[in-house]
């Protein structure tokens, strides 16, 4: 079967977060989010430590530390602290108490650098369910309730006037958030979730002029990014979801160039019939 | 029939009550001023009515079914977020082009449908903001100092097209203002909050009122200079 073989399994994982993460990402990077999805994938790590203390699935700990935090923040947001604050103390916080839980757990040998950069080349047949699972479910989050995350984004009083309840977006938001952290866990690793998400829809602003369209530019760079990382670490034997973010983050570079490019040659060329005028 | 009834509102931000006893009641297809100072209360109160602010008492109570359109008294739209006036215009709900035509048409921005927000002037931004909130073909129009960063003509040319857009939709219209003698002459009626309502009812008894006058600081020779600037320029009075 095609599954048998670990790059397929490798590629089809990459392509469900990639696939995921571009909306995703596209709604943190207008919203101003990118350290809020920080703070959720670093709160993962104790997530992964409560779950192999307790003996339960890595992605049902995961999903309830990263969901648990999010809530917290919300509610503490606007309480006397700044969002960057918080989510700074909830971040590292959670991430030390998740490194200390680990040393607890006896028995379990557990490679933490998988957790911490991720193993895609690892992914089981099993994860692969999972991660398409998660990715499909916040696709289709995303779809139902794009029209409303998007006026929402946009401003709150203007939703609310539409007859949508901003607060109830943002949370939807929160959630499928921390699915996708739980979910790309496997591929790029609690250090890199982030990335993932932000550097795409970055890369993709300048090459858009609506939001659905940076929605499809960005899939495409993640996707880009996921398959192509994945060929490159393994030719070169480099680590895979460090090669992807890599791989991302010179497509961002790319774009920029590519944009500058364009700009200063509409500019050329819009002063040349003056000239001759 | 009655469109909108406030009665008895008190809202507090932040430990402070911004609003006090608010009794307001608006009629279909009226256009209502609420003028005040700064931090007055003005924008809190268009806020309650579109319900992004839960009062602490006192109650709003909307005819059923009525639909709003608002234009908010800021908006920023951020650089990182592409967004073209046609999309603007289908958010939350896709509405067929030449809906869209129309509403661009009725509140003066033709020629940008394909813009970036981004490319627009304050001004055109307004106008797309307005045609958006005309959109939903709405009951109510509520605009928070939709002229703010106008100049007089403009100002004048937005007011005329609030009041033609009130004869071809019968929406009513709630707005705040700073542009007092404009507002005095495009207005139905004018209300004055300082917190609470502190006086309230057609433009000339409102400018005559001693509780307005004692609000914007005017002696009693500014206030007959604006009562006279609204009855001496015929020409920018709005036609009926
Ligand atoms: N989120 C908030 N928290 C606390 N106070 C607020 C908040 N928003 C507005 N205020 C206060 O409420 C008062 C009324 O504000 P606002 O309705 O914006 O006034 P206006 O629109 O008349 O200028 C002001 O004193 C302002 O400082
Ligand atoms: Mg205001």
């Amino acid at each position: 079967m095609i599954l048998d073989d670990f790059l397929v399994r490798a590629t089809l994982a990459g392509l469900g977060v990639a696939l995921a993460a571009a909306p995703l990402g596209c709604l943190v990077v207008w919203r101003r989010m990118a350290f809020f999805g920080d703070a959720t994938a670093h709160a993962a790590i104790l997530g992964v430590a409560l779950a192999l203390l307790l003996s339960t699935s890595i992605f049902a700990g995961v999903l309830v530390v990263s969901l648990l935090m999010a809530t917290i923040v919300s509610l503490l947001s606007g309480k006397g602290y700044a969002m960057d604050t918080l989510l700074g103390v909830m971040a590292h916080s959670s991430l030390a108490l998740g490194l200390v839980a680990v040393s607890f757990v006896s028995g379990v040998r557990i490679d933490l650098m998988a957790y911490l950069f991720g193993d895609i080349l690892a992914v089981g047949k099993a994860d692969l369910a999972v991660i398409w699972g998660g990715a499909a479910l916040v696709m289709a989050l995303m779809g139902w309730r794009w029209s409303r995350l998007l006026t929402a984004t946009l401003n709150a009083e203007l939703a609310h006037a539409s007859g949508i309840d901003p607060q109830r977006e943002q949370l939807i938001l929160t959630l499928s958030l921390a699915i996708v952290v739980a979910v790309a866990l496997k591929v790029v690793g609690v250090l890199l979730i982030a990335a993932l998400l932000i550097i795409p829809a970055a890369a993709a602003r300048t090459l858009s002029r609506t939001p659905e369209s940076m929605v499809v530019v960005a899939a495409m760079i993640g996707v880009a990014a996921a398959v192509g990382g994945l060929q490159t670490a393994y030719w070169f034997d480099t680590p895979t979801g460090p090669t992807i973010v890599s791989l991302a983050a010179a497509l961002f570079a790319l774009a920029s160039v590519l944009a500058y490019v364009w700009r200063t040659a509409l500019r050329i060329m819009a002063a040349r019939p003056e000239r001759s005028a | 029939m009655r469109l909108l009834s406030i009665a008895e509102l008190d809202l507090a931000l932040g430990g402070h009550l911004v609003l006090e006893d608010i009794h307001l009641d608006l009629e279909r297809g009226e256009i209502v001023t609420i003028v005040g100072p700064n931090g007055s209360g003005k924008t809190t109160l268009l806020k309650s009515i579109i319900g992004a602010l839960v009062p602490q008492r006192g109650c709003i109570d909307k005819s059923p079914g009525m639909v709003i359109g608002y234009v908010p008294q800021r908006l920023h739209l951020d650089a990182t977020l592409p967004m073209t006036v046609s999309r603007l215009m289908r958010l939350p709900r896709r509405r067929p082009r030449h809906e869209i035509d129309t509403a661009l048409e009725r509140a003066g921005v033709t020629q940008q449908a394909s813009s970036q927000i981004s490319d627009l002037s304050g001004g055109q931004f307004q106008r797309v903001l307005l045609a958006r909130a005309l959109l939903s073909s709405p009951d109510l129009l509520i605009l928070d100092e939709a002229t703010q960063g106008l100049d007089q003509q403009g100002m004048a040319d937005f007011y005329r097209q609030i009041e033609r857009v009130r004869q071809e939709l019968g929406c009513a219209v709630l707005m705040v203002s700073h542009e007092l003698h404009v507002v005095m002459r495009a207005s139905d009626r004018v209300v004055c909050l300082n917190r609470s309502i502190c006086c309230a009812g057609t433009p000339e008894r409102v400018a005559a009122s001693p509780e307005y006058r004692a609000m914007f600081g005017l002696d009693d020779e500014d206030a007959l200079a604006l009562y006279r600037h609204r009855h001496a320029r015929p020409s920018l009075e709005i036609a009926p």
